[in-house]
């Protein structure tokens, strides 16, 4: 009898395994295409120069807030071509980038991997108090970019901020979680 | 208005807009502020009302008597912002709520299921539904407002005060290090108060002294149109005419008899 009810249940414990498999790692194969970035980027490359006469960044340097409270967010050719005017090193990636977008003053279409929809609003000035770690990834070590995946069918990236995720944060230290506060 | 019904809410801010009808000119210009300023499609055919999705329109009243005792005023009727709001009540989905500070009524357009009850429950008219998905003739795409979201066919909208105005404030109040809950009069205001020439539309925080509108709403010439329904609005008028404030609620018989 209970040889019998093990048999019996084989074909659920397959079943079950198999449709795992397919939940979480084929699926997501399927919904979500790697992007990438338009070109590379080094954030350490920037942080700490290895050639002397160059200058170290500091992360503000170009992630910073504008005069109005607004948040620069991803750098604009302007800022990058305030040093990259010309090639400084003789890296062939910095090259592609003068020769690609800066001489030909096209704005690099970096792929943002937290860009919310149209309808939502946020303040990061608002979240000054907090590490910018909490949300984003930890770039500061980082060789290179991190890849992009973005949902074949709404055109949003993978790694966006979920508003269960606002909502839980918001809860937590008792803020409001009125819609207007970040819908618009 | 049962005691039940009534939503209560304590907000520290209390966004409100005195208009004063005598200084209405009715040209026009806030109508064409507010479209322009919260992405409102231009209407091929101004006469199809079905096609126009105003958030902010001005009424024409007139005292109904002949020369030489006829006169004229020009009603401009954003949302209220209800303090009670009959379409929030209504709402299946909360898709519109008073719950944020401020107490601007808020309309989600992603969440809203346009089945159009608050259209019926508001008694102002202040909310219109998309009958069409927008359409704006090439290169006035580029003239859309990047902090206010577009809204397609199938939902309902309204007058937000130009919500998204006060949220730069506060980030602008933010980078100086002030207090953005306690925001300087000319900090935040709506486009249609901005672009008044006759400077007729007020805007302030009606709990704060500090700002003129405290003061306005309190002037023994203030209304509120509809008051009788217990809706609360937080949008005020001012008329030194008799005749234009009578206007401002539909009275019972033996109220009039009362009152005159």
């Amino acid at each position: 009898m209970s040889k019998k009810k093990k048999i019996g249940l084989l074909p659920f414990a397959a079943g079950f395994a198999a449709a795992l498999v397919f939940g979480w790692n084929i699926f997501p194969q399927i919904l979500y295409s790697n992007k990438g970035q338009p070109t590379t980027f080094s954030h350490t490359g920037h942080l700490n120069h290895t050639q002397k006469d160059l200058q170290d960044l500091d992360c503000v340097d170009c992630h910073y807030y504008r005069a109005d409270g607004s948040f620069a967010g991803t750098p604009s050719l302007e800022s990058c071509a305030e040093c990259h005017n010309e090639p400084l090193t003789g890296v062939p990636s910095e090259q592609t980038f003068v020769s690609e977008y800066v001489k030909k003053d096209k704005q690099v279409p970096w792929n943002t991997y937290q860009g919310q929809p149209d309808n939502v609003y946020f303040s990061h000035i608002a979240h000054d108090t907090y590490e910018c770690t909490e949300c984003h990834q930890d770039m500061e070590n980082a060789d290179s970019l991190p890849p992009y995946y973005e949902n074949k069918l709404t055109g949003y990236s993978r790694d966006i901020m979920k508003m269960h995720e606002c909502e839980r944060c918001h809860a937590r230290e008792n803020t409001s979680n009125a819609c207007y506060l970040c819908h618009k | 208005m049962s005691e039940s019904m009534r939503i209560h809410h304590h907000f520290e801010i209390r966004w409100g807009m005195v208009i004063d009808i005598d200084k209405c000119t009715g040209c026009g210009a806030c109508v064409v502020a507010c479209q322009a300023e919260n992405n409102i499609p231009p209407n091929p055919d101004p006469f199809d009302r079905m096609r126009d999705p105003h958030w902010l329109i001005v009424y024409k009243l007139s005292n109904h008597k002949k020369f030489p005792e006829h006169d004229t005023a020009y009603l401009p009727r954003p949302c209220m912002q209800c303090g009670n709001p009959s379409c929030a009540s209504v709402c299946p989905v909360i898709a519109t709520t008073k719950d944020e500070e401020g107490g601007i009524v808020s309309q989600i357009y992603p969440r809203c299921i346009g089945c159009r009850y608050c259209m019926a429950a508001c008694p102002y008219h202040s909310r219109v539904f998309n009958w069409f998905d927008p359409v704006w003739p090439e290169g006035m795409d580029k003239t859309l407002t990047p902090f206010v979201s577009t809204r397609p066919r199938g939902v309902v909208e309204k007058c937000t005060f130009c919500h998204h105005r006060w949220q730069i404030a506060k980030e602008e109040a933010r980078k100086r290090g002030e207090n953005p809950m306690h925001l300087d009069e000319q900090a935040y205001i709506p486009a249609c108060a901005e672009v008044c020439p006759t400077g007729a539309i007020h805007f302030g925080d009606l709990h704060n002294p500090e700002h003129i509108v405290h003061k306005l709403a309190r002037s023994p010439y203030a209304f509120r149109i509809l008051e009788n329904l217990g809706t609360e609005p937080q949008v005020y008028y001012l008329s030194r005419r008799d005749w234009v404030r009578k206007q401002g609620d539909n009275h019972f018989r033996q109220e009039e008899k009362k009152n005159s």
